[in-house]
């Protein structure tokens, strides 16, 4: 049984709290006692109905603002997958709590109020899960009920979101119009919505297929870890550790280590769950190699025909996610990039990216909190990376405040225009 | 073995591992408990075959279950790691804070004060929590690796952005980080790994016999530290624990589930969360736990 992790992208007024205690009440994964205590405090509060947002804005500043500040995450099984829900705020203001909760989701789903249509905050969202990279998207027309589940409203919204998206880089997107406060086409299929041929949306999670997401053509393995047993029965043992970060390694196969370039090839993989004979994306494993060569931690293991990218000068999107400062051009940060650290400092700013029009804003020298720009940077190292859209391990980083200890960026990597 | 489990196991020793390489003194919290049992387990399986190259540690409130402490003993020596037992004794009788006084006394939250004190003492700067997000709801907001600063205090409203699989341990002296290895675990996740990893635990998860008295609708074990009043009736039932924590704050359930079949079974039916229905320091307001971690709790 697979898990599907997936992003909820909004605020409590677009039903996204309603949705997702609907989603949990009828996959009967609301416990009594959890019932019971947001039962107690939404009549303590004199709220005259249940307050399910109780059950996922679990801090007392979002309790006492009945906002969505931070992520939450939220776990629930049906008989055919286990779901990981990671409950994004949507407000601008958090932009950085959002992206933190979508960059390794499989799935997103925006929220669209049927009353008001394709709104900049859908926008917004919509461009930051294209950005992402999140391989399927789900936009759920709510709130059907309001509009007499009308067929023209959901595919007039639809036709209105396809126009923007067709400047997004959104592989699969799925429209749905549910309404979430009496379960229509949530889990079960609505008698209001029968001109509706699509799935419900539990349905569509359970069945959305996620197995060719994961890049299986480029292998890559960034080495996390040099497992040495001090012991004298596994004197000779060294091995590699780390997380496939693409394609398949299978014993027997010729590899290279970058950067020293050198080649030799696995003679075993080991891993937490036993010997293994191939290793796949996703896969911990330690990699046993026929030569005794000089690995580190922060190297990169691929196949001698195909290398990822290497350079010290680089393009990506920038997300600027600190609020103390903003970026700071040729300010020296340190760089984490799969296992190995650097550090680097933005030559430029290409262009800021507004992230309600999609314009491309010149002239900019600097990006503010939640601001999103593409930018050229170098490292006092070569990175081995890939375009973040043809693979998120290999080709996201994160940039660090030397002094606040900070993680002020994050970025994606992008093939250099040329 | 079930590709849901092998991902949860594959990013878990992936954590273990990268705060291995990047942090200088990392220490792992070992109660004996289940949660706790998995996770160095796990730790094992990452570093095999060389040893776990950090030590365990012991908040010891001196309150415990015998059966605890035992097998406690049993897996470090079987595990070959290093134990350090902090003792909430220890911590008292140096004089560092006042021992927990009254009928519903419990030293549960004195635990705070001696774990602050250890990391300071060891320097430790990376501390391994067994804790869930699944497990209540100011965790579910905790990132895998949680801030502290030089108090120990977490500030959930500063919490770092934590992306990908990238994070960021980036600390002065003194600070240190929280690491919850096991976030994205849920109590039945825990009890399918036990099963298929064929893990030992603790005797008093299965179903034995017990003298145990009910209080605040809760089974509670006569113990030398908690006796009963006098209007509550010592009985002796069949039961089971789903938490094992300091004995005068875990409760018991009522339960003839012997086997990992029968609990697992148990655990999928459940109707009522582990900590709702068996800790008793989750009960005193509504952001509880989040006012315990704001002080540096677990």
């Amino acid at each position: 049984m697979e898990r599907l992790r997936f992003a909820t992208v909004g605020s409590v007024d677009d039903g996204k709290s309603t949705l997702i205690g609907r989603l949990l009440f009828d996959s009967k994964s609301i416990f009594e006692d959890q019932l019971e205590h947001i039962e107690a405090v939404s009549k303590r509060r004199g709220t005259d109905y249940v307050d399910l947002s109780l059950l996922t804005d679990g801090l007392r500043a979002e309790r006492e603002q009945g906002i969505t500040i931070d992520v939450a995450y939220r776990y629930f099984a049906t008989p055919n997958r286990n779901f990981i829900i990671a409950d994004c705020p949507g407000h601008i203001q958090y932009t950085r709590n959002m992206i933190t909760g979508a960059s390794n989701v499989d799935l997103a789903i925006v929220l669209v109020d049927a009353r008001t249509g394709i709104v900049e905050q859908t926008r917004r969202h919509s461009l930051l899960a294209s950005l992402l990279g999140v391989p399927h998207l789900v936009i759920c027309v709510n709130k059907m009920d309001l509009v007499d589940w009308s067929p023209e409203v959901f595919h007039r919204i639809r036709n209105e979101f396809e126009e923007f998206a067709s400047r997004l880089s959104l592989r699969d997107v799925t429209f749905l119009p549910i309404s979430a406060l009496q379960g229509d086409n949530v889990v079960s299929r609505s008698p209001n919505l029968t001109w509706f041929e699509g799935p419900t949306l539990l349905h569509h999670l359970e069945n959305v297929y996620t197995a060719s997401d994961d890049n299986r053509v480029d292998a890559r393995f960034p080495v996390q870890y040099v497992i040495r047993p001090q012991r004298a029965e596994h004197h000779d043992y060294r091995g590699y550790a780390g997380r496939v970060a693409g394609g398949v390694f299978r014993v027997g196969d010729d590899v290279m280590v970058l950067p020293s370039g050198l080649t030799t090839t696995i003679t075993g993989i080991d891993s937490p769950n036993g010997p293994l004979t191939q290793a796949q994306p996703g896969d911990a494993a330690t990699l046993l190699l026929a030569d005794d060569l000089s690995i580190a931690r922060g190297d990169m293991i691929c196949r001698p025909n195909n290398r990822p990218r290497q350079s010290q000068s680089l393009e990506a999107m920038l997300c600027w996610m600190d609020d103390a400062a903003p970026l700071q051009p040729d300010r020296i940060y340190t760089i984490k990039h799969t296992t190995k650290l650097a550090r680097a400092k933005v030559t430029k700013v290409l262009y800021r990216l507004n992230i309600s029009t999609l314009h491309r804003e010149a002239d900019v020298k600097s990006l503010a909190l939640n601001e999103i720009g593409r930018v050229e940077l170098h490292t006092t190292a070569p990175l081995f990376y890939d375009d973040y859209h043809a693979n998120r391990a290999t080709g996201s980083f994160i940039l660090v405040d030397e002094h606040s200890g900070q993680t002020c960026a994050a970025g994606m990597l992008l093939s250099p225009r040329t | 073995m079930q590709s849901a489990l092998r991902g949860l196991v594959d990013e878990s020793v992936t954590i273990i591992r990268e705060v291995a390489a990047e942090f200088e003194r990392p220490v792992m919290l070992f109660s004996g408990g289940k949660d706790s049992v998995v996770m160095l387990h796990l730790a094992v399986r990452a570093f095999a075959p060389a040893r776990v190259p950090f030590p365990v540690m012991h908040i010891d409130t001196g309150h415990n279950f015998p059966e605890v402490i035992e097998f406690r003993d049993r897996a470090v020596a079987e595990l070959d790691v290093q134990l350090i037992v902090s003792s909430v004794q220890a911590s008292i009788d140096a004089g560092r804070m006042q021992d927990a006084t009254g009928p519903r006394a419990s030293r549960n939250p004195l635990q705070t004060v001696t774990l602050l004190d250890s990391i300071t003492e060891h320097k430790f700067d990376a501390v391994f929590g067994g804790a869930r997000r699944d497990e209540e709801r100011a965790r579910a907001k905790e990132r895998v690796y949680s801030f502290r600063d030089s108090f120990g205090q977490w500030d959930p409203k500063t919490q770092r952005p934590e992306l990908w699989g990238i994070y960021n341990g980036r600390h002065q002296p003194g600070e240190h980080f929280r690491i919850f290895p096991l976030s994205n675990w849920t109590e039945l996740d825990i009890w399918r790994f036990v099963e298929e990893y064929d893990i030992a635990l603790p005797s008093i998860y299965f179903a034995h016999r017990r003298r145990v008295f009910r209080r605040d609708g809760m089974w509670m074990a006569e113990t030398p530290f908690l006796s009963a009043d006098a209007d509550e009736p010592v009985t002796e039932q069949t039961v089971r624990f789903r938490t094992v924590g300091d004995a005068t704050c875990t409760a018991a359930i009522e339960s003839t589930a012997s086997t990992l079949a029968q609990i697992i079974a148990e655990t999928a039916a459940a109707r009522v969360t582990e900590r709702g229905a068996t800790r008793a320091d989750d009960r005193i307001s509504e952001a509880g736990m989040e006012d315990r971690k704001k002080q540096g709790y677990f």
